[in-house]
């Protein structure tokens, strides 16, 4: 479920970020806007409490080796054991340590959320910036393709497209995602795009003789990162949900280990009626862990964008 | 009316490319889907004749033919409701087949759809209002949790307990085994108990979106000079922000109606098919397990109608709300 939901009124923009193009300093400018904006959400109680189980998350898919206590597809145990000293979580149908499953499963989530959601966010600001900068036939037609995508309802598409699609490896299914899940972003992107439009310092830029591509993506954009930013966590969220789902239908690739294909496994041996819930419990509970992760920091951008949303 | 009729063109243009990529998929397929699906069908026991290897090659293409003649026979074959025969119910025409599900998830959707977003915009209202405090913090937090719940996940985890454990609530199915359909009051109370469930789960999953999207509106429209105004004028807290600002914090909501109920759809395809519900989003299920092309298709063109006339309606329903879309229109 996508968090931004409101556009922000047009006078936030430049509170948001107002960052003049070039300026003298040692630190190279992405990187300070980046410290900035770190800085900031960390102030937000939501934000910051969102990148700590982020980070956490992180920590545990990148030292899953080192975590794990025994290989996720190791088929060296007992089948279908309940949970017990050795196999904290249970074991599979085939064996496998359900508990090294989830730790290891974490990096699946992470890469799809985060290549689908950049890939999204990617799509929405090209289209966004272009179609809100250039009001006419350009606007219309891309306006068009965005709405069409809206309200083409995404989870069927992508269940269509899995199924027909039969790569079956993640990367098919980050494609799917980023796919069906760029619309909304540059719908707010359009909007915010139209506001700036007409402010001084673009007028400026155009009469100095900037190119399109210069004037969008080095003077607006920027003006909206958080904005942008706001879309890509929207995006990452959704993926993380949308790659599960594909996963749990089956229509994932059934020999990596991720969270959805823990589920799947689960569904297919019948784990509930066999009393193994946890090994249904615990995989869900670690995606929406990381869901919320992603929206309470997006909370903290919100704010960021729109000063009304800021906690007093 | 200009914004009536933006709407009926993109209506029709989203239905055609819809209709059109459904064209385009089988035939990216590597292989002869024709000879797949033939095959499938012999195995599933329905006879291989004439008119059966016309109908498939309406669907996924027939060879030496150029597209452009592909195209049109496709599009007659839509247009005619003959959608080939599914490997999954080969007995019963695809139209058929969705036919009998539809009423039941046009219900549970749309039950659940009104439900969540009454209950969704009042919390939003709430949390808005008491921006800040207590009441608030725990609304947002909680619909952040909820609204990350995947939903078959919950729908698992409720039919687990609640109806495993405890026996609440009947297992699977639309209605007990043994009984038919029929319009008698016993036979809609037993398919309410089975849709209780459903209905629940699909709710909390989505409420959350209704709770966002009116939250913030909440708080950018107590921001406005109107509702300053309001309160210098020593009206109660209470009364300005119920009569004056949720009023037209509401509007901009109605437009997100589209995306919630997307993902009402979307969710309930998972949902169904965990709980065996009997409507489409199960028939999707079946389908996707096993690779069942046909119903596939005709599936994902039926929904895409459904949600296109319910966005329709409410646009229709935005502008009766809204005057502002008639002024300019």
């Amino acid at each position: 479920m996508t968090v931004i939901t409101s556009i922000p009124p047009p006078e936030a923009a430049g509170e948001a970020a107002s960052v003049p193009a070039g300026g003298a300093s040692s630190v190279p400018l992405p990187l300070r806007f980046v410290g900035r904006a770190l800085r900031t959400l960390w102030g937000n109680g939501k934000a910051r409490t969102g990148m700590i189980v982020l980070g956490l998350i992180i920590v545990v898919a990148v030292f899953a080796p080192l975590i794990a206590p025994h290989s996720p597809t190791a088929t060296t145990f007992t089948p279908y054991r309940g949970p017990n000293a050795t196999n904290l979580l249970g074991t599979t149908g085939n064996g496998q340590d359900v508990f090294s499953q989830l730790i290891y499963g974490a990096r699946v989530s992470l890469i799809v959320g985060l290549c689908a959601g950049a890939l999204a966010t990617l799509v929405a600001v090209t289209l966004g910036l272009i179609s809100g900068y250039r009001p006419g036939a350009l606007d219309e037609v891309l306006s068009f393709v965005t709405n069409l995508a809206l309200v083409i309802p995404g989870i069927p598409l992508m269940i269509i497209l899995a199924a027909y699609l039969q790569g079956r490896s993640v990367w098919t299914i980050v494609l799917v995602v980023a796919f069906t899940s760029w619309a909304t972003g540059a719908r707010v992107i359009r909007s915010q795009t139209k506001t700036l439009r007409t402010r001084e310092f673009v007028t400026s830029a155009v009469f100095s003789g900037e190119r399109l591509f210069r004037v969008t993506f080095r003077e607006i954009l920027p003006n909206m990162t958080s904005l942008v930013a706001a879309s890509f966590f929207a995006a990452a969220t959704a993926a993380v949900l949308a790659e599960a789902s594909l996963e749990f239908l089956g229509l994932g690739n059934p020999s990596t280990v991720s969270w959805g294909t823990i589920l799947y496994a689960a569904q297919q041996q019948n784990a509930l009626l066999t009393g193994q819930w946890l090994m249904v419990f615990a995989p869900g509970l670690a995606i929406v862990l990381l869901m919320v992760s992603f929206t309470l920091v997006n909370f903290g951008l919100d704010a960021l964008s729109n000063p009304r949303l800021r906690e007093k | 009316m200009r914004y009536i009729l933006r709407k009926v063109v993109l209506f029709v243009l989203t239905l055609w490319a819809a209709i059109t990529l459904v064209f385009i998929l089988p035939r990216l397929m590597p292989g002869s889907p024709v000879d797949a699906a033939l095959g499938k069908l012999a195995s599933a026991g329905v006879p291989i004749t004439n008119a059966e290897r016309a109908a498939v090659q309406a669907q996924l293409g027939a060879p030496h033919t150029s597209l452009f003649v592909q195209y049109g026979d496709y599009l007659r074959s839509i247009a005619t409701l003959r959608f080939g025969t599914s490997y999954s119910f080969p007995s019963q025409t695809v139209a058929l087949t969705i036919g009998k599900a539809l009423p039941w998830t046009v219900v549970l959707v749309g039950a659940t759809t009104v439900f969540a977003f009454v209950i969704g915009t009042l919390l939003g209202v709430y949390a808005g209002w008491r921006r800040g405090r207590l009441a608030d913090s725990s609304v947002t937090i909680g619909a952040t949790f909820f609204g990350a719940f995947p939903p078959f996940w919950l729908g698992l985890l409720l039919l687990y307990w609640l109806s495993f454990k405890y026996g609440w609530f009947p297992i699977k199915g639309g209605y007990s085994p043994g009984l038919t359909p029929k319009w008698s009051l016993s036979f809609l109370g037993n398919a309410l108990d089975h849709s209780v469930l459903p209905a629940l789960t699909l709710a909390i999953t989505t409420l959350s979106g209704w709770v966002f999207g009116m939250r913030n509106n909440m708080i950018n429209t107590l921001g406005e000079d109107y509702i300053t105004f309001a309160e210098a004028n020593g009206l109660r807290s209470r009364t300005v922000a119920l009569l004056y600002a949720a009023r037209n914090a509401l509007l901009p909501n109605v437009t997100s109606f589209g995306l919630v109920l997307g993902a009402v759809v979307g969710g309930s395809v998972l949902v169904e098919g965990v709980y065996s519900y009997p409507g489409v989003g199960n028939l999707l299920y079946i389908a996707v397990t096993n690779h069942d092309f046909p119903l596939m298709q005709a599936l994902f063109l039926v929904i895409t109608l459904s949600m296109l006339v319910a966005i329709f309606i409410v646009d229709l329903f935005y502008v009766r709300l809204d005057p502002r879309v008639r002024s300019t229109a």
